[in-house]
């Protein structure tokens, strides 16, 4: 340390100040791919400890049930170990890499055909969503009246079981949403679903982000007599931007399992749902591919939420930053 | 500072958008040849003849009770060989799914005509849904109560005292009648039990009687391999209560419309007439034709089981339609009746329904066109195939 000292004392202070932070921008961009490299490596030893309880489990299970018909704990106080309840993981995993009668494509691809189908589904929700959320938290932190009023009717909403509306949205949408410029189908109404699960945390927590900051920041805004819209621009929703994206992570997911669940329950033909229903009905004859999908949905949940992440350190920095900011 | 973070937020949001609809009009493409070539491909057949100027179609819609099997295989036969286009409809065939019911979709105008079972038509009729019966295509109930052979049920009154799989949501009826009959109450002699649209139960022994319908679940357990032998299991595994032969069979698919619309609007009975007439010659087509139709159904979107699973239902399908004694698509008395006396004494139904329930005149109709253009609406002469049994339905 002490020797940079010296170094420096003789170098031009402009020309330091640009080797400091070509340095302190290398070493930002070394901390991310470490981050990501020891992330990623964490999330696959945490799966493969869980694929290790999983065949171990099972292999203690069926050990045990070999030697005590007469009084077999697993299957009836723990969970059967047969290969119908619980299939062998390497099967699972290699589903993914076979081709189901009846398709052209490896099993892996047609999922990803589907979850890309799903994810324009909650996408598309999830943007309505995110408009609706914060025009709902815009109005309830300039009318506090409002919040009082409305807000219940916000959460009540989020008490309505999902499967009551689903069809109620398909039918609407078929008969009566012929006044978009747009030709209505059926993943629409799905769409609707994942944004009537989406607006919710991003008008609760859009609205708390708004109002978080403190009083003395507020009265310099009015100090400068700015108005309405530049306090808004300059001070709330700069503010509220780490409010809002906890809200956005739970949004993204949450339009996920709107647009599956809304698929399931409404009939739409292409998605994840349609998948999972399918290989439910189909669970006698392939258990695996039930789980094999369901994997799918968690991969394709996982990603949405790792999008969202990499976003808000795009928009807002490090997390550790957006929270002093 | 906070500033740029905004705009930075905005032009990845903005990027976003834009990837997503330009990702949006790819998947179009590659979602919707399913539908699209059904309804398109037949247009550029007639450019070069340019002459039949085929009049303008009326488009209709029709609202399955599940999703694309052979068990609605006449009605994708009808439309896929354009005999709903040789009668002037352009027909649009909806899935059914979970929290779908057709009778309310019919009711609340979300399609033209449904396909439902009879009771679960009546049940919402009763309720207040103006809905009639236009069309009994199946002429037999397709419910079966199969347990492994070893249980020892042979009848009804072998399931006292057992644990007896059922779905639920009002496809239990036959089976609470079927107990009825044998003088067991359902409440105490035996133990009903919630299960799964599959026969996962009865293979792990949770249940020893499964509900099954002839044509799916009772080939998807016979589509499994028994981990005994390592070979699929065998017909002779099982033991299966038929509850046509027990007398508390109820009727199944039929073809129902708005109940008012037909009074009040002479087009749309009109449409219905044809609308009608065109499915009964898919039906027809698939009785005569079964590998055609089963290619169809499995060209139809994917549905649930493989192609040997869809020949399996078609063979059973066509064997509760036919032979059709009074023609096909027009209701048997006798089992309506039997259908309302088992639903008014399971009160399922409050009261035996009036007599705009269902009506025979649509089919009547239909089938003189029909006869007229040489169709065989009988099928007298109509006997089950053997159709081979593949592991899991492919």
């Amino acid at each position: 340390m002490p020797a940079t000292d010296t170094m420096a004392e003789t170098e031009d202070p402009l020309v330091r100040e640009h080797r400091l932070r070509q340095q302190a921008a290398h070493e930002t961009r070394r901390d991310t791919t470490v981050r990501i490299i020891r992330q990623t490596v964490t999330f696959v030893v945490f799966m493969g400890l869980l694929a290790a309880l999983y065949a171990g489990y099972k292999e203690v299970g069926q050990a045990i049930d070999d030697r005590q018909h007469d009084w077999p704990v697993v299957g009836s106080v723990l969970p059967r170990t047969d290969d119908l309840t619980m299939p062998p993981i390497g099967k699972i995993i290699g589903q993914f890499g076979e081709t189901p009668g009846g398709e052209d494509q490896i099993y892996v691809l047609i999922l990803l055909d589907e979850a890309l189908f799903t994810l324009r589904e909650a996408f598309a929700g999830f943007m309505v969503g995110l408009v609706i959320g914060m025009a709902i938290a815009l109005a309830l932190a300039q009318w506090r009246r409002l919040e009082q009023g409305l807000l219940p009717f916000v959460i009540a909403s989020q008490t309505i079981p999902l499967i009551a509306i689903a069809p109620i949205i398909v039918i609407w949408g078929r008969k009566n949403f012929d006044v978009f410029p747009w030709e209505w189908q059926d993943w629409m109404s799905v769409s609707i679903i994942a944004t009537y699960l989406t607006f919710f945390p991003v008008a609760v927590n859009g609205l708390r982000g708004l109002q978080s900051p403190r009083p003395e920041n507020q009265e310099l805004m009015e100090s400068y007599a700015a108005n309405w819209a530049q306090t808004l621009w300059r001070l709330r929703l700069p503010a509220s931007l780490p409010y809002l994206f906890a809200a956005l992570k739970i949004a993204a997911t949450a339009s996920i399992v709107g647009a599956i669940v809304g698929e399931i329950s409404s009939g739409v033909v292409g998605g994840l749902g349609r998948r999972i229903l399918r290989e439910a009905f189909n669970y006698t004859t392939g258990p695996d591919r039930l789980f094999a999908s369901v994997l799918g949905a968690a991969a394709l949940g996982i990603f949405v939420y790792l999008v969202v992440t990499g976003l808000e350190r795009l928009v807002v920095g490090r997390q550790d930053k957006g929270a002093t900011a | 500072m906070n500033i740029r973070r905004i705009w930075r937020l905005l032009a990845v949001l903005l990027v976003f958008g834009l990837v997503a609809a330009s990702c949006g009009n790819d998947d179009d493409d590659v979602s919707e040849p399913a539908p699209a070539p059904a309804t398109e491909a037949p247009a550029p057949e007639p450019e070069p003849t340019e002459a039949p100027a085929p009049a303008e179609l009326q488009e209709v819609s029709l609202q399955l009770q599940w999703v694309p099997q052979s068990q609605f295989a006449g009605y994708f036969a009808a439309r896929d060989l354009g005999f709903y286009e040789d009668v002037g409809l352009d027909v649009t065939i909806i899935d059914g799914a979970v929290d779908i019911v057709p009778a309310t979709v019919l009711d609340s105008g979300g399609a033209d005509f449904a396909i439902s079972w009879v009771p679960r038509g009546l049940v919402p009729r009763e309720e207040g849904l103006n809905i009639t019966n236009i069309a009994q295509v199946f002429q037999r109930s397709g419910t079966l109560q199969v347990s492994f052979v070893d249980a020892g049920i042979a009848g009804p009154a072998d399931l006292e005292g057992k644990l007896v799989g059922n779905w639920g949501f009002g496809n239990e009826f036959e089976l609470l009648a079927g107990l009825n009959s044998v003088g067991l109450d359902p409440q105490s002699d035996v133990t009903l039990v919630q299960q799964d649209f599959n026969m996962t139960a009865l293979v792990l022994g949770d249940i020893d009687a499964a509900q099954a319908m002839i044509y799916n679940e009772y080939a998807q357990v016979l589509e499994t391999i028994n981990p005994e032998t390592g070979e699929l299991f065998q017909p002779e595994d099982f033991s299966v209560i038929d509850w046509n032969d027990v007398g508390t069979a109820m009727l199944q698919d039929a073809i129902w419309a708005d109940a008012d619309k037909l009074e009040t609007d002479a087009e749309y009975r009109d449409i219905a007439v044809r609308f009608v007439e065109a499915s009964l010659r898919g039906w027809i087509h698939c009785r005569d034709n079964f590998d055609e139709c089963v290619d169809i159904v499995v060209g139809a979107s994917p549905p649930f089981g493989g192609p040997a699973h869809q020949a399996w239902m078609m063979n059973e399908i066509n064997a509760l339609i036919w032979p059709s004694p009074g023609g096909v698509g027009v209701m048997d008395q006798a089992l309506y009746d039997q259908t309302i006396d088992v639903a008014t004494s399971q009160g399922i139904l409050q009261a035996a329904p009036d007599a705009g329930a269902f009506r025979t005149d649509i089919a009547a109709e239909a089938i003189a066109n029909l006869e007229a253009a040489g169709h065989d609406v009988y099928g007298n002469d109509f006997a089950r195939r053997t159709v081979e049994v593949k592991e899991g339905g492919n």
